[in-house]
C-alpha cells in the first residue's frame, strides 16, 4: 500500500466551499424562487389498489387526467438480465391505482390555494381491489398481482452460485445463520422535489427547472415519453437543496409539467411538500435478508450465503429500475471480506406502496448490517473480539477478484480497521464496560468495517444489463481572453461542494487560482452531455475528467508560453498564475497568454491554433473507498432508548483533494445512518394506507441525536483513478447502521437479547429484552 | 399543505374577543393563541376553522403573577415565560424543569400555556402539571365567566370541558408548600418531541415519610391524570427505592394505555413504570 504524500498545490487543501457565501446569504437560487403563471396540485390516491370508475371535476376547473394525456407513453425503465419483466407507469393513473399517493389528476390555477381547494373537492370514486403491501406475501401465490403481466409480483431474481460452494461449507466448523430485516425509508433531502416548466412562444422550447440530480437523463426520457425533439427543451437544475438518489430518479410530475407548459403555452409550477414528499417521493431499503456464514475453527470464513427480499414498490424506477437494490445487494454482499464461495439469490418484489429508488449507498447499508452482524454474531460464538474476527478475514492483498468478479483495487480494509482500534483504545472500553454493567448500565461497542464501490463506469453499469448505461463524464474546459476559465460539466452537484473540488484539481495544472475558475453545471443548454451526481461518483469521474483537460489546456498554455518567451517548452512552469521560464527571472502572465490566444494569433503563425479550450472524457472501471466505523452506545434496558457516546471512522478515500469536504460527505453520511439505524422508518398499514406522512411521525435525526464523530483518514493511492480520489459520498451512511445495532446488541449481551431490525427503536429493543428474560434485567 | 379560506380578527379587548367568539363559534370560529399546534393542523387541512379571533394584540391577556396562594397565568402567557422560575418556591422550579420538555425553543417562544390546556393534546406537559397539581381554569363567555377544576376539565383526547364560545382566558394553579419536592421524567423519541410517557411527582416529608404524594401521568392515555392507587402506595411510606418501586408498579398497572406507532400496551407500561420511579427517585434526592 501506498500512502499519499503531502502535495504543494491546491490538491489536498481545505479551502473554503465557493458556494458557501451565496447560499449563506440567503442569495441561493431554488425551484421554488420562480415565478409561474399556474401553480398545479395533484390529486393522489387514496387507496393502495383500486380500480377506476370515475372523476368527477367541478364546473369550472382544470385538472389534467389520463384522458388527456392520450398520446404520452408511460415511464417504462428496461434491464436486459436477471428475468426483468419490464412494466409501464403513466403519467397519471389510467385506470387503476397501485400505491397510496399515486399522482391521479394534475389541478391548474392561478395559486397554491386555489389549486388545493379544486383538488379537495374532486371526487375519484374508485373500486377497491385487494392490496399486498408485505414483499414477502406478495410472493405467494394466492397473492393479488400489482401488474397483471408480473406473475407472483417478481420483477427481478438474481442468483449467483460460484463453483465449489457446497465443498467449502461443508468443510466449516460452524455455520452462523441470521435473519434481518431493514424497515422502509424516505431518503428526505431538506428541499422536497419541485419544478418549473416556462414554454417560450419565440423559440417554440420549454426550459424546465426542477430539482434534480440528472438534467441530461431528464431531458431525455421527458422529450422520449412526450414524443418532442430533445433540443425543444431545455432542463435546469438550480441550487438543488440535497437529492441522495430520491432526485436521481425521474418524477412523472415533471413529464406532467412540460406537457401542461406546452399545451398552456404559459409557466407551470408544482412544489412537493413535505407530505406529498413521504408518501410519494420514492422509499428505500425496505428488505428481508437471510444470511449464513460458514466458518473454519479460527474463525475465517469459508462460504457465505445469502437470500435477499427487496420491495421495491409499485413501479419500476428510471433510469436504473427497481432491480438496483436487489441486484447490487447480490454483487457486494460478500463486502470487504475474503471469502471464495458465495451464493445469493435476490429477488425484487412488487407491492402496493410507493415505488423504490435509489437512496444514499442503495442496498450496501443493508448488506453492510447483514454482514457485520454476521461477523459479531460469529465473534460471540468464537469468543473473538469482534475486531479479531475481522482481522482474520479482510482482504489484504490487491488488486483482489471478489466471489462475484468485481475487481478490488489498492485499499486499506485492514489498516483502517487497526486505526479505529487505536483511536477508542479497546482494552480500556472493555474495562469501563465491566464497571458500567455493575452500576447497571449498559454500553456497547460495535464495528462496521466495509467497502464502498465508488466512481464506477460503464463497464459497470453494463454488467447489470442496464438499456440506460450512465458512467463517462465529459468537462468542456476554456479560459477566455480575460483568462477566466470556466469548466462546463455534465455532472450535477447538490451540496457536494463540487465547484471547489474541481477547481482545485483544474488549478494545480493550469497554474491560477480555484477563485479564477467557474464550474457551470445544471443545465443541459450549456454543459455536455453527462449523467448527473450519484453513486459516489462526481469526484472520480467529473473530476478524472477535469484533469485530463486540464492538461490538455496546460500544454497549450505551455506551447503559447514557449513562442512567446522565446523558450523551450520543458523550461516552462505554470505557476502563481505565470508561465516561467525555469532558472531565469523571465515570465509572462497567464492573463496575457490568454490574450495573446485570441488577440494577437497572428504571433502564432498559424503553428498554434486559437483559443484555449479543451474537452475530456473519463469512464474508469471504477475504485473502492473503505473505512472501518466504531460506535459506543449506551443502551438504557428500561425504556430501550440508546444514546450514542461516542462515533469513529477510520476512512480511506485515497488521495483527499478537500480534507474538510470530505469530513464533511463522511459526518453527513453517518448522521444519516444513524437516523436508520434508530428513528427512521415509513410505515404502512396492511390496507397500504401510510402512517407516516408528516415529521412528527417520521423521524429523522436532530443535532441532539448525532453524536461527536471522530474522524481518522489513511490515503492509499490507487491507479483505478487519474486523480488518486476515490468516491466518498455514500461511506457515511453505509458504515453507520451495522456499526450502531451492533453496539446495542453488544450492550445487550448480558440479557441474551439480540436486535436485527433497522430501525433499531426503543420499542424493540425493550421487546428484545422481554424476549431474551436474562438475570440481569433484575438489577436494572 | 395550504389552510383552507378563513377570516382573520384581531381583537384588542377581552371583552371584544368574547364577543367576536360568541357571535362566531358557531361558524367554527377559534381562538389563535400561539398558533403551534392550529396552524399546523390547518396547513393539513384537518382543521378548516371559518374564522380565526387573534388574541395576540390583547395586553392584558399576557399577566402572570401570584395572587391569594395561586400563580394566574394569563392566555397570552409564552411557554418560554416558564424558563426561569416564574415564583419564588417549588412551583416555579418545578414549571421551568418541565418547560425545557415543551417543543424546540423556538415554538416554546410563541406557544401559550393557555394554548397548551386548550389543545390538550394527550402528552402535554402543561395538562399534567395542571392536573396533578389541581388547577383552575377561566372560562369567559358572553354567558359571562366561570372556574373548571381540573378534574372536571379533561374529557377525551383533545377535548375539555370548555364550550365552542368560551375563552379560556386563566388557569390558576395553587403555590406550592416551601418543602414540596418534585419530580419530573419523560421518554419520547427525539429531544423535544411529544412524550410517549411522562410522570411528574410531588411530595412532601415528614421524618423521613411521605406526605401527601400526587402522582400525575401523561402521555400514555387519553388525558393526563392523578393515580390514587399509587399515591396509596407512597403515603406515611420511608422515600426509599422500594417503595418507589411498588407505586411505579402500581401506576404501571393501573393505566390503560393508549396503543399507537411508537408503543403497544406492554411497552408504555414499561415507560410509566419507569418514568414513575425515576420521577419518584429525582423528588427524593
Ligand atoms: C414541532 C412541535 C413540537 C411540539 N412539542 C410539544 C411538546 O413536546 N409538548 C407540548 O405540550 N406541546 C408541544 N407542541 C405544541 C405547542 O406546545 C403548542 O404551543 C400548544 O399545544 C398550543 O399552544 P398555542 O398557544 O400555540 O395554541 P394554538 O395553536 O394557537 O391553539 C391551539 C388550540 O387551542 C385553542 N386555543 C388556544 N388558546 C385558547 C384560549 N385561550 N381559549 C380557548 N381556546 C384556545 C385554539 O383555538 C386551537 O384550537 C409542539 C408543537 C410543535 C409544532
Amino acid at each position: 500500500m501506498t500512502i499519499a504524500q503531502p502535495h504543494a498545490g491546491w490538491v489536498g487543501r481545505s479551502i473554503r466551499r465557493v458556494e458557501d457565501p451565496t447560499l449563506i446569504a440567503g442569495a441561493g437560487r431554488f425551484t421554488a424562487d420562480l415565478p409561474a403563471t399556474y401553480r398545479v396540485r395533484f390529486v393522489r390516491s387514496e387507496r393502495a389498489a383500486g380500480r377506476i370508475s370515475k372523476i368527477h371535476v367541478p364546473d369550472g376547473a382544470t385538472a389534467i387526467t389520463a384522458t388527456d394525456l392520450a398520446g404520452v407513453k408511460p415511464i417504462r425503465p428496461m434491464l436486459h438480465k436477471f428475468d426483468y419483466v419490464p412494466i409501464g407507469q403513466p403519467i397519471l393513473a389510467r385506470d387503476h391505482v397501485r400505491f397510496v399517493g399515486e399522482p391521479i389528476a394534475a389541478v391548474v390555477a392561478p395559486s397554491d390555494a386555489e389549486a388545493e381547494d379544486i383538488a379537495e373537492a374532486i371526487e375519484v370514486a374508485m373500486e377497491d381491489q385487494a392490496a399486498v403491501i408485505d414483499a414477502r406475501t406478495a410472493l405467494a401465490a394466492e397473492a393479488p398481482r400489482v401488474h397483471a403481466e408480473v406473475a407472483g409480483n417478481l420483477i427481478v431474481k438474481g442468483a449467483v452460485e460460484t463453483p465449489g460452494f457446497a465443498d467449502a461449507r461443508a468443510r466449516a466448523d460452524s455455520i452462523v445463520r441470521l435473519e434481518l430485516r431493514s424497515r422502509r425509508q424516505n431518503a428526505m433531502p431538506l428541499e422536497p422535489r419541485g419544478g418549473h416548466a416556462a414554454f417560450d412562444a419565440g423559440s417554440g422550447r420549454v426550459t424546465l427547472t426542477c430539482s434534480t440530480q440528472m438534467p441530461h437523463l431528464t431531458r431525455t426520457a421527458i422529450t422520449d415519453l412526450l414524443g418532442m425533439p430533445e433540443s425543444d427543451l431545455r432542463v435546469v437544475a438550480p441550487d438543488v437543496g440535497g437529492g441522495f438518489g430520491q432526485k436521481m430518479s425521474l418524477a412523472t410530475e415533471y413529464v406532467l409539467l412540460v406537457w401542461l407548459a406546452r399545451k398552456l403555452r404559459s409557466s407551470v409550477a408544482w412544489h412537493e411538500d413535505r407530505r406529498e414528499n413521504l408518501i410519494a417521493a420514492f422509499h428505500s431499503r425496505d428488505q428481508f435478508i437471510e444470511i449464513e456464514g460458514a466458518f473454519d475453527s479460527n474463525g475465517k470464513l469459508l462460504a457465505l450465503a445469502a437470500d435477499v427480499i427487496a420491495n421495491v414498490g409499485a413501479y419500476s424506477c428510471f433510469p436504473t429500475t427497481c432491480a438496483v437494490e436487489p441486484l447490487m445487494a447480490m454483487a457486494e454482499l460478500p463486502g470487504p471480506y475474503d471469502v471464495r464461495a458465495y451464493r445469493c439469490a435476490a429477488r425484487g418484489v412488487l407491492t402496493n406502496t410507493c415505488p423504490m429508488a435509489p437512496y444514499r449507498g442503495v442496498s450496501r447499508p443493508v448488506i453492510t448490517f447483514a454482514l457485520e452482524r454476521l461477523m459479531d454474531r460469529a465473534a460471540l460464538e468464537f469468543g473473538l473480539e469482534p475486531s479479531e474476527i475481522r482481522r482474520r478475514n479482510l482482504i489484504e492483498t490487491f488488486p483482489y477478484v471478489s466471489a462475484t468478479g468485481l475487481t478490488f483495487d489498492e485499499a486499506s480494509y485492514r489498516q483502517t480497521l487497526e486505526m479505529a482500534v487505536a483511536a477508542l483504545d479497546l482494552p480500556a472500553f472493555r474495562a469501563r464496560q465491566q464497571q458500567a454493567r455493575a452500576r447497571g448500565r449498559y454500553l456497547g461497542i460495535g464495528f462496521s468495517a466495509f467497502s464502498e464501490r465508488t466512481g464506477y463506469g460503464t463497464p459497470a453499469f453494463a454488467a447489470r444489463g442496464m438499456e440506460i448505461i450512465p458512467g463517462f463524464e465529459t468537462i468542456d474546459l476554456s479560459m477566455g481572453p480575460s483568462g477566466l476559465v470556466e469548466a462546463r460539466i455534465g455532472a450535477s452537484p447538490h451540496g457536494q461542494g463540487l465547484r471547489t473540488t474541481l477547481a482545485q484539481i483544474i488549478a494545480d495544472e493550469i497554474g491560477v487560482p480555484p477563485d479564477r475558475i467557474r464550474v457551470i453545471h445544471g443545465d443541459t443548454d450549456r454543459t455536455p452531455y453527462g449523467f448527473g451526481t450519484f453513486a459516489s461518483r462526481s469526484a472520480v469521474i467529473a473530476g478524472g475528467a477535469s484533469l485530463l483537460a486540464a492538461r490538455k489546456v496546460r500544454s497549450k498554455l505551455i506551447k503559447i508560453a514557449s513562442l512567446l518567451l522565446e523558450a523551450a517548452p520543458d523550461d516552462i512552469v505554470l505557476d502563481g498564475g505565470a508561465a516561467k521560464v525555469a532558472g531565469t527571472d523571465r515570465s509572462i502572465a497567464i492573463e496575457a497568454l490568454a490574450r495573446a490566444a485570441y488577440h494577437q494569433v497572428h504571433r502564432f503563425k498559424g503553428e498554434i491554433e486559437p483559443g484555449i479550450a479543451a474537452s475530456a472524457t473519463y469512464d474508469p472501471a471504477g475504485t473502492f473507498a473503505n473505512a472501518c466505523h466504531v460506535a459506543i452506545v449506551e443502551v438504557d434496558p428500561e425504556t430501550g432508548q440508546v444514546r450514542i457516546e461516542n462515533f469513529i471512522a477510520a476512512e480511506d478515500a485515497g488521495r483527499l483533494i478537500n480534507p474538510m469536504i470530505v469530513d464533511g460527505q463522511i459526518q453527513g453520511g453517518i448522521a444519516q445512518g444513524i437516523g436508520n439505524a434508530l428513528l427512521e422508518e415509513i410505515v404502512y398499514d396492511q390496507t397500504g394506507n401510510i402512517l407516516t406522512t408528516t415529521l412528527a411521525d417520521f423521524l429523522p435525526p436532530t443535532a441532539h441525536e448525532i453524536p461527536p464523530i471522530e474522524l481518522h483518514h489513511l490515503e492509499t493511492v490507487s491507479d483505478a483513478s487519474v486523480t488518486r480520489a476515490k468516491g466518498v459520498g455514500e461511506g457515511g451512511a453505509i458504515g453507520a447502521p451495522a456499526a450502531v445495532i451492533n453496539a446495542i446488541n453488544d450492550a445487550l449481551a448480558p440479557f441474551g437479547a439480540e436486535i436485527n431490525e433497522i430501525p433499531a427503536t426503543p420499542r424493540r429493543i425493550r421487546a428484545a429484552i422481554h424476549a431474551a428474560r436474562k438475570p440481569a434485567e433484575q438489577r436494572a | 399543505m395550504k389552510p383552507a379560506r378563513f377570516e382573520y380578527h384581531a381583537p384588542t379587548s377581552v371583552d371584544e374577543a368574547v364577543q367576536l367568539l360568541g357571535s362566531l363559534a358557531a361558524e367554527d370560529g377559534r381562538i389563535l393563541a400561539g398558533g403551534q399546534s392550529l396552524v399546523p393542523t390547518m396547513a393539513f387541512r384537518l382543521a378548516k376553522p371559518g374564522h380565526l379571533i387573534d388574541i395576540n394584540a390583547i395586553a392584558t391577556l399576557g399577566q402572570i403573577g401570584s395572587k391569594d396562594g395561586a400563580l394566574e397565568i394569563g392566555a397570552c402567557v409564552r411557554h418560554a415565560a416558564f424558563h426561569r422560575p416564574v415564583v419564588a418556591g417549588p412551583l416555579g422550579q418545578l414549571m421551568s424543569t418541565v418547560v425545557r420538555h415543551i417543543a424546540h425553543y423556538p415554538i416554546r417562544q410563541r406557544g401559550t400555556f393557555c394554548g397548551s390546556l386548550a389543545h390538550a393534546d394527550p402528552a402535554s406537559e402543561w395538562c399534567l402539571v395542571a392536573v396533578t397539581l389541581g388547577a383552575q381554569m377561566i372560562a369567559l363567555s358572553t354567558r359571562g365567566a366561570r372556574t373548571i377544576a381540573a378534574e372536571d376539565y379533561f374529557t377525551g383526547i383533545m377535548t375539555t370541558a370548555l364550550a365552542e364560545d368560551e375563552l379560556l382566558s386563566q388557569v390558576r394553579i395553587p403555590l406550592l408548600a416551601p418543602d414540596t419536592r418534585f419530580g419530573f421524567r419523560e421518554f419520547s423519541r427525539r429531544a423535544g418531541d411529544y412524550a410517549i410517557a411522562m410522570a411528574l411527582v410531588t411530595f412532601r416529608l415528614d421524618g423521613g415519610t411521605i406526605v401527601e404524594p400526587r402522582v400525575g401521568i401523561g402521555g400514555a392515555e387519553a388525558n393526563p391524570r392523578r393515580i390514587p392507587e399509587a399515591e396509596a402506595a407512597l403515603v406515611g411510606k420511608p422515600a426509599e427505592l422500594t417503595t418507589f418501586r411498588a407505586a411505579a408498579e402500581i401506576a404501571a398497572e393501573v393505566v390503560e394505555p393508549m396503543e399507537d406507532m411508537q408503543a403497544d400496551a406492554i411497552y408504555r407500561r414499561d415507560l410509566v413504570r419507569a418514568m414513575t420511579r425515576r420521577a419518584l427517585e429525582q423528588a427524593a434526592q
